[in-house]
């Protein structure tokens, strides 16, 4: 019996026009951004992982942040990092290495072309081994910066694919112009999947004090914890140590000790608190198209006024009427379902193969099919909920009154 | 069932009234009629228009409940059903054939004939097998998928009366089956009912022209201001010649 009404409700919706199929945009919509952001977000969240997953999560990173800004406006407020911060912290029993890193943003010329990017520094001696073992990677081409290099750099891996906007890839032995002085290039990193670390210059330490003369101010340090899994009391005494060399309270402090999981964690609340909100409009415009369900079946009862009393007349029991119009309520809230799944997946998946594309970084679209499933199950479900009231009122039509229309 | 057998009763209407409140006013459609009506009869309604006889047609063919008395349906009192349990014997024991065809323009003609089998459940294959045998019985087995749209008056009222049949009915109920036909698809159209009639079906005609009720009806039912005006039965049978001469004047009357 219910076959026979899936019949009966699929040959009705073959005959539908085209405004019918017009009240169905609100479902669609709906399912579109739901499904195309939740798609996407998956690819945030995998890009957003990767972009912290690289081996990086026993390092603490220390930040001047401008927590105390007492300067006045237009000045900076930022009191940098310096060589006493860093000595403080290597004297931390519980650190095993720290090193300082200085990113500046700077000019590069190749191939008549003039491109902005981050140079990161490379410190020297043991320090250096400590930020390629962080690096995790070898050179791809040629070979990395040794302490001897004097006026040379070695370029991410983006500058070797021809991905850093210079329409011309850079092999290792070519010269480069950065901050307008010439630099001989003796290597390629190896990808390393980092948008920042793929498209740096990496240069030493005494050449880049030379370009940019930062004296003993640091962007950035590293530190590295004696026992990885005292993460968190590492953290804690590099505070410690800091706000004793920089004299700030509890609470106050100018600068900003983070581990990655703590990073991780703040992006993933944002992609979480993103995610809601793109599950409250979608909600809304599946409300509305709930909305327009019921209105497109009342219409219907109305219109097949005559149909519910030619199929009373020849036996239709209430019931009977009252499980075909809900079918075929349902069937067009999953109708809907299914173009909106189809065309978010779409964009799910070209929307992730652009970001990569975008940010050069290893995102693979992910089709989630129990996303899919779901989605399909609920439009269903919720054509049916959209579908009870006209299908009621449907099946209490008098038959005499419903043949005389 | 043979023609003839006058002493099973399959509906009989008991002191049966229908009244319509609108506001103030009762309307009294139809007003203490009491009729029987017998196993293999042709019947025939007559009425001019507003005389009752739609109403009386729904509640002979249990689409509406009657305000007072009782209807009889092959023995059961079908005042007292509910909705549900009237469309099930309605589906069974009825076969209803609609001035304007009333067939469901979504569905191709066939499908229209399995509907009524549908709803008293009856599997898919039977409904076929059925449904094509009822459309070779009225000569359209070469327009089985045409939808409704496609057929000329004539062929739709022919699909009608295949889907009348559909669950092998006791009665067959027409409610001016010729009133939107031409003449000649007209006749043809009482032919068929004709020929139902002579296999044992009963049939009930309502209609307003008295023509086609004397040239068709064993017993002629004249109704008027929702009351039974008079009886008329048709003496020793109308002969096939008094029949073809009624049919020649309504041809006549209608040119």
């Amino acid at each position: 019996m219910f076959s026979d009404y899936f019949i009966l409700a699929f040959k009705n919706l073959k005959h539908r026009g085209v405004r019918s199929w017009l009240t169905l945009i609100g479902i669609f919509i709906g399912v579109t951004a739901v499904v195309s952001l939740i798609s996407l977000g998956n690819g945030l969240e995998i890009a957003v992982s990767s972009q912290f997953g690289i081996t990086q999560t026993e390092l603490i990173t220390i930040q001047a942040s401008g927590a105390t800004a007492m300067g006045p406006p237009g000045e900076s407020v930022v009191k940098p990092l310096t060589i006493k911060d860093l000595e403080a912290i290597e004297k931390i029993s519980s650190v095993k290495i720290a090193s300082k890193r200085i990113l500046q943003n700077g000019k590069l010329e190749y191939n008549d072309r003039l491109i902005f990017g981050y140079i990161a520094s490379v410190p020297s001696g043991k320090e250096r081994d400590f930020i390629y073992e962080q690096l995790n990677s070898g050179a791809i081409a040629g070979r990395l910066l040794k302490d001897s290099d004097i006026g040379k750099v070695f370029l991410g891996y983006n500058f070797y694919i021809d991905k850093a906007g210079l329409e011309k890839k850079i092999i290792p032995g070519k010269k480069v112009l950065i901050q307008d002085k010439e630099f001989e290039v003796v290597g390629i990193l190896e990808k390393v999947g980092n948008f920042m670390f793929d498209n740096a210059v990496y240069m030493n330490e005494k050449d880049m004090e030379d370009l940019f003369n930062f004296g003993e101010e640091y962007d950035v340090i590293l530190a590295k914890p004696v026992d990885k899994k005292e993460i968190d009391k590492t953290k804690e005494d590099i505070e410690k140590t800091l706000r004793r060399t920089r004299d700030v309270k509890e609470g106050e402090e100018d600068f900003e000790v983070s581990t990655p999981e703590a990073m991780i964690k703040t992006v993933n609340e944002v992609l979480a608190a993103i995610k809601a909100f793109i599950v409250i409009v979608a909600s809304i415009s599946i409300f509305i198209g709930a909305i327009g369900i019921i209105n497109t079946m009342t219409t219907s009862v109305l219109e097949r006024k005559r149909d519910i009393g030619i199929m009373k007349s020849v036996g239709a029991r209430n019931e009977d009427i009252f499980f075909q119009f809900l079918i075929e309520s349902s069937l067009l809230g999953l109708v809907g379902g299914v173009v909106g799944a189809l065309i978010g997946t779409l964009i799910g998946v070209f929307g992730t193969i652009g970001i990569a594309n975008w940010l050069a970084v290893d995102i693979k679209p992910s089709v989630d099919i129990m996303l899919i499933v779901f989605t399909l199950l609920g439009s269903f479900i919720m054509g049916g909920l959209a579908g009870i009231a006209p299908a009621m009122s449907a099946a209490k039509q008098n038959p005499v009154d419903a043949l005389r229309t | 069932m043979k023609k003839g057998d006058k002493n099973s009763i399959i509906i009989e209407l008991k002191n049966v009234c229908k009244y319509y409140y609108m506001g103030e006013n009762v309307v009294k459609a139809v007003d203490g009629i009491s009729l029987k009506v017998n196993k293999g009869e042709f019947v025939a309604i007559m009425g001019p228009s507003g005389s009752g006889k739609s109403t009386a047609m729904n509640l002979v063919g249990s689409l509406d409940v009657p305000t007072k008395g009782h209807i009889f349906l092959d023995g059961e009192d079908i005042s007292t059903l509910n909705e549900s349990d009237l469309a099930q014997i309605r589906g069974k024991k009825i076969g209803f054939i609609f001035q304007s065809f009333n067939l469901i323009p979504n569905l191709t003609a066939k499908e229209n004939v399995m509907l009524p089998m549908m709803f008293q459940g009856i599997d898919i294959f039977e409904r076929d097998q059925v449904a094509q045998e009822l459309m070779k019985l009225v000569e359209l087995h070469d327009r089985m998928d045409h939808y409704p749209n496609e057929l000329s008056g004539g062929q739709r009222q022919r699909v009608a009366i295949a889907r009348a049949l559909a669950n092998d009915p006791e009665v067959v109920l027409a409610d001016e089956p010729t009133g939107n036909l031409d003449t000649k698809t007209g006749n043809i159209v009482m032919e068929f009912l004709e020929k139902l009639n002579q296999k044992g079906k009963t049939i009930i005609l309502v209609t307003h022209e008295p023509e086609l009720a004397q040239a068709h009806a064993d017993i002629v039912y004249w109704l008027r201001d929702g009351k039974l005006e008079k009886v008329t039965r048709k003496k020793n049978g109308w002969s096939k010649a008094g029949k073809e001469k009624l049919r020649q004047t309504k041809h006549k009357g209608d040119k």
